[in-house]
């Protein structure tokens, strides 16, 4: 595990991507194959199958430190990380391990087939030999989620320096349903036929937020604009005459979305089509709010009920592989076109529609209708230069999200409590109320917004303002006011306002507003009428 | 905070059951120290401790900013820790008190005894009626080679921090971070670049300054870490070379140097003419990862001033003390676990802050 642990020290200490892209090419250069395989694997959120439950590693990690399981519990909450809490709370051991990576993946492959007990003795006896990263590594190995702050971006750009391959044909290699127990190196990295899988999707091509004037792009001829939708980002792949669904992150989401299957019946195979998974109930003039989809998200399988009451549509607006070419090089507004053909005669029952493209003669035309954008229950407009390719990942120039202004509220400050991992020793959760008549009604909590030195600002007056305490939360004076952005609101039972907010977060401190100046319950119940 | 300030349990119920046996709470019912909003006071001698409002009569436990505080009427510190104490505050009526000496201060027999933390800082000891409180202020167990080493104290009363009072805090032997930071140092010199170490200025970097080895290249100093060297070195520490950074100086004649500055400067103009660099923090908040990620740049080292969990445990321990006050860090934690393991614990809040990351030059 020592070169593995070397390689991960290399990039978890550096901030600079040139070092991480350094260590990775070198690391790929001459480690064994099997564990250049797994480190790619793991890089890009692969993992061994789980071999032993997070329970279980807590209360063997709490007897082995002599530790009680409560202690373990509120440290592992500070530090943050389940892998990292059980390798500080152990006895330090400085040795380091030989063995490569792969042995220890083959270990945790064996670990699943043993009797509990064996299990025991045998993580217990892992913990002993290896210390420090090593011993983090082999936790993570166990527990999942690698993140490692490596793109699959720069691991893609170490290997081609390592194997002279072209980025753009790696991160295509990259992609798709493999597993490092079923591909080997050469098969995944050189041989030439790498179109083998059927559900291999396509890399995303991420848009930038628009922050100037549209003016600034130039000739609104050469442009095209179509909603920004509050949905799904997903990739329908119709192969062979099966159907895979990718989500941007990366995950096959196939299983929660039955109903696309029907696009089989409807489109030919070799096709893929980018677009936004919205929920859409037939008859209505625009899709539910995310709410309803993150019903259907938050299940693997889905109810007959569900599918019926939150039904899913793909809106289509790019076509990256047609009658089985990838065409990704061609201009967007050849593939819209291809789109459209391919989309002119779909029935409802396809689940898959073409997402309006919207015509307009000028930028303060196409301004007026941004503002529009939440009634149709979009967050604003992409921008999409007509001559463009589809590119691989965020790239500045040729797509642009204009998001609609968020929507902002002044809120007071009434609780605080601390983060974890990164933010450990800061006060980073808050919640926020709104005065109802001498009451302060709390309504949201917010997490981010505020630059490092605020956050120590505020983390050094809680800590002197402190009313009461329950556990990890404060309860502070009411004293400082800030204006919390949030891109939605909705009425919520569950909440003692009655609404609930979209990504709210800390948009301002508002060192000028004093305290009773704030907004009220009322102006929340105003907005819920506008815009819920 | 109740007005008044909280009370110590079992200090005015009269007689006090401890792990040694019964004594009796003398004619006073008043607890020997009490936390108030202004900081520990001791109403026998009418003195505070480390107080962070001003009061008349201030008995210091060192030199940090949160500890040391401006405006008081008059201060008693250890003579270790005036000359530090005089450089910040100016010019204010200072008393100097040796280790081990005790003064008689209204009905309170006071000392000061070492607390391992920094140069000159000091555990506060006061009888009262044959009642011991100590208040520790900031404390390690470890000798750091710089300040006198810590002695445990017997009581009935400890007063501790817990700003690392949490398991996951384990600190390796010096040497062996000695042996880290050297071997970064070495590789920065290798590859042609200045590394910036970033620590606090009062006790961190000079210890620091003492575990480098001045054969690698030149140790330049940041202006508030060499003030505060001068200093001690005033008064006998010895400590290597250093070359204060100044406006004049040119980075170019000073190959494989290292530089020593507060956290703060790091990667800030004044370093960045020195062209290429590294740069790493010195701190006890580096063995977490998340932190580490968040500020190291590119190096973190653990190494702090403060106790790591075995070590409060220890000292707690050897105290003898059956009631223990827990005034900062991971208090509400740390107490939980004492009382569990059967001591009397609480919480007293306090202004104090520990090693922190992320306010000004306290630590
Ligand atoms: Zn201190």
């Amino acid at each position: 595990m020592k070169r593995f642990a070397k390689l991960f020290a290399a990039i978890d200490q550096s901030t600079k991507t040139t070092v991480k892209v350094a260590a990775l090419a070198d690391y790929f250069s001459d480690a064994p194959e099997a564990d250049k395989l797994w480190t790619v694997a793991l890089f890009s959120g692969r993992r061994p199958k789980r071999a032993v439950t997070t329970t279980r590693l807590r209360e063997w990690a709490s007897e082995a430190a002599d530790v009680p399981l409560w202690l373990f519990e509120e440290s592992y909450a500070i530090v943050g990380d389940l892998a990292e809490t059980i390798s500080l709370v152990l006895p330090p051991n400085p040795t380091q391990d030989d063995r490569p990576l792969s042995h220890w993946i083959g270990a945790l492959r064996q670990l699943r087939d043993m009797e509990e007990a064996e299990r025991k003795a045998f993580v217990l006896d892992c913990w002993r030999v290896l210390g420090g990263t090593e011993r983090f590594l082999f936790n993570k190995l166990i527990t999942g989620g690698f993140r490692v702050g490596v793109s699959q971006k720069l691991m893609t750009r170490a290997l081609a320096q390592a194997t002279g391959k072209p980025e753009a044909e790696l991160a295509h290699r990259l992609m798709g349903n493999w597993h490092p127990d079923e591909v080997n190196w050469h098969a995944l990295i050189e041989a030439e036929d790498a179109s083998a899988d059927a559900s291999r999707p396509y890399p995303f091509y991420l848009a930038y937020a628009l922050e100037a004037e549209p003016e600034t792009l130039g000739d609104p001829t050469d442009w095209r604009a179509e909603w920004k939708w509050d949905g799904i980002r997903g990739q329908l792949i119709l192969r062979d005459g099966d159907y895979f669904v990718w989500s941007r992150g990366e995950e096959l989401m196939t299983d929660r979305f039955p109903e696309l299957a029907r696009a089989i019946d409807h489109l030919p195979p070799g096709t893929v089509l980018d677009g936004e998974l919205l929920v859409w109930i037939p008859g209505s003039d625009a899709p539910s709010s995310f709410n309803a989809l993150q019903a259907r998200i938050g299940r693997k399988t889905v109810p007959k009920k569900l599918l019926k009451d939150a039904p899913v549509v793909l809106h289509a607006y790019d076509l990256l592989e047609w009658q089985g070419q990838d065409i990704r090089d061609r201009p967007f507004a050849e593939r819209r076109a291809l789109l459209e053909v391919a989309c002119a005669d779909l029935p409802p029952e396809a689940a898959v529609r073409l997402s309006p493209q919207h015509a307009f003669d000028d930028w303060s035309a196409l301004a007026d209708l941004r503002l529009t954008a939440r009634a149709a229950q979009a967050e604003g407009l992409m921008l999409k230069r007509a001559d463009s390719p589809y590119l691989a990942g965020r790239k500045k120039g040729d797509w642009w999200k204009w998001k609609l202004d968020p929507l902002t509220i002044d809120a007071v400050m009434i609780y605080a409590q601390s983060g974890s991992g990164r933010r450990a020793n800061l006060f980073t959760d808050f919640t926020f109320a709104v005065w109802n008549g001498n009451d302060l009604v709390p309504f949201t909590k917010a997490y981010s917004g505020l630059t490092d030195a605020e956050f120590r600002k505020i983390t050094a007056w809680v800590r002197k303002n402190t009313e009461e305490r329950y556990g990890p939360v404060r309860k502070v004076k009411p004293h400082h006011v800030f204006e919390i952005a949030f891109e939605g609101i909705q009425a919520s039972p569950r909440h003692k306002s009655g609404v609930a907010l979209r990504f709210p977060r800390m948009a301002r401190w508002r060192h000028d507003k004093p305290l009773q100046e704030a907004n009220t319950l009322d102006d929340l119940k105003e907005m819920l009428r506008i815009y819920g | 905070m109740e007005e008044g300030g909280a009370r110590a349990p079992g200090c005015d119920r009269g007689p006090v059951q401890t792990r040694r046996g019964t004594y009796i709470s003398a004619m006073t019912r008043d607890p020997v120290l009490q936390f108030t909003d202004r900081g520990i006071y001791c109403p026998a001698g009418d003195f505070h401790i480390d107080p962070w409002l001003p009061v008349d009569r201030a008995l210091i436990t060192h030199g940090h900013a949160d500890h040391a505080r401006d405006g008081m009427g008059r201060y008693l510190a250890t003579h270790e820790a005036l000359p530090v104490m005089r450089h910040r505050l100016g010019d204010v009526a200072l008393e100097g008190i040796g280790y081990g000496q005790t003064r008689r201060i209204g009905g309170a027999n006071v000392s000061f005894h070492p607390a391992g933390h920094v140069p000159g800082s000091a555990q506060i000891r006061v009888e009262v009626a044959g009642e011991v409180f100590v208040a520790s202020g900031d404390y390690k167990v470890v000798d750091d080679g710089l300040s006198t080493p810590f002695e445990p104290v017997r009581c009935h009363h400890f007063i501790t921090e817990s700003t690392f009072g949490l398991p996951v805090f384990r600190w390796r032997p010096q040497a062996d971070v000695a042996a880290e930071i050297n071997d970064w140092w070495r590789g920065c010199a290798a590859a042609g670049k200045t590394a910036f170490l970033g620590a606090y200025s009062l006790g961190k970097a000079q210890r620091l300054l003492s575990m480098l080895d001045p054969g690698i290249g030149p140790i330049l100093t940041h202006a508030a870490v060499e003030n505060t060297n001068e200093v001690l070195r005033g008064q006998g520490i010895a400590l290597p070379d250093t070359t204060l950074v100044t406006p004049e100086l040119v980075p170019k004649e000073h190959t494989r140097a290292l530089v020593l500055s507060p956290p703060s400067a790091l990667g800030s103009q004044w370093a960045r003419r020195f062209g290429p660099q590294e740069s790493a923090f010195a701190s006890g908040w580096m063995a977490l990862r998340g932190v580490r990620r968040r500020r190291a740049g590119d190096r973190g080292f653990v190494i702090s001033d403060h106790a790591d969990w075995r070590g409060l445990l220890w000292a707690i321990t050897e105290t003898g003390a059956e009631n223990i006050y827990v005034t900062h860090g991971y208090t509400d934690i740390f107490t939980r676990y004492l009382n569990d393991e059967g001591w009397n614990a609480e919480v007293v809040p306090t202004q104090f802050e520990g090693e922190s990351l992320d306010t000004g030059d306290v630590a």
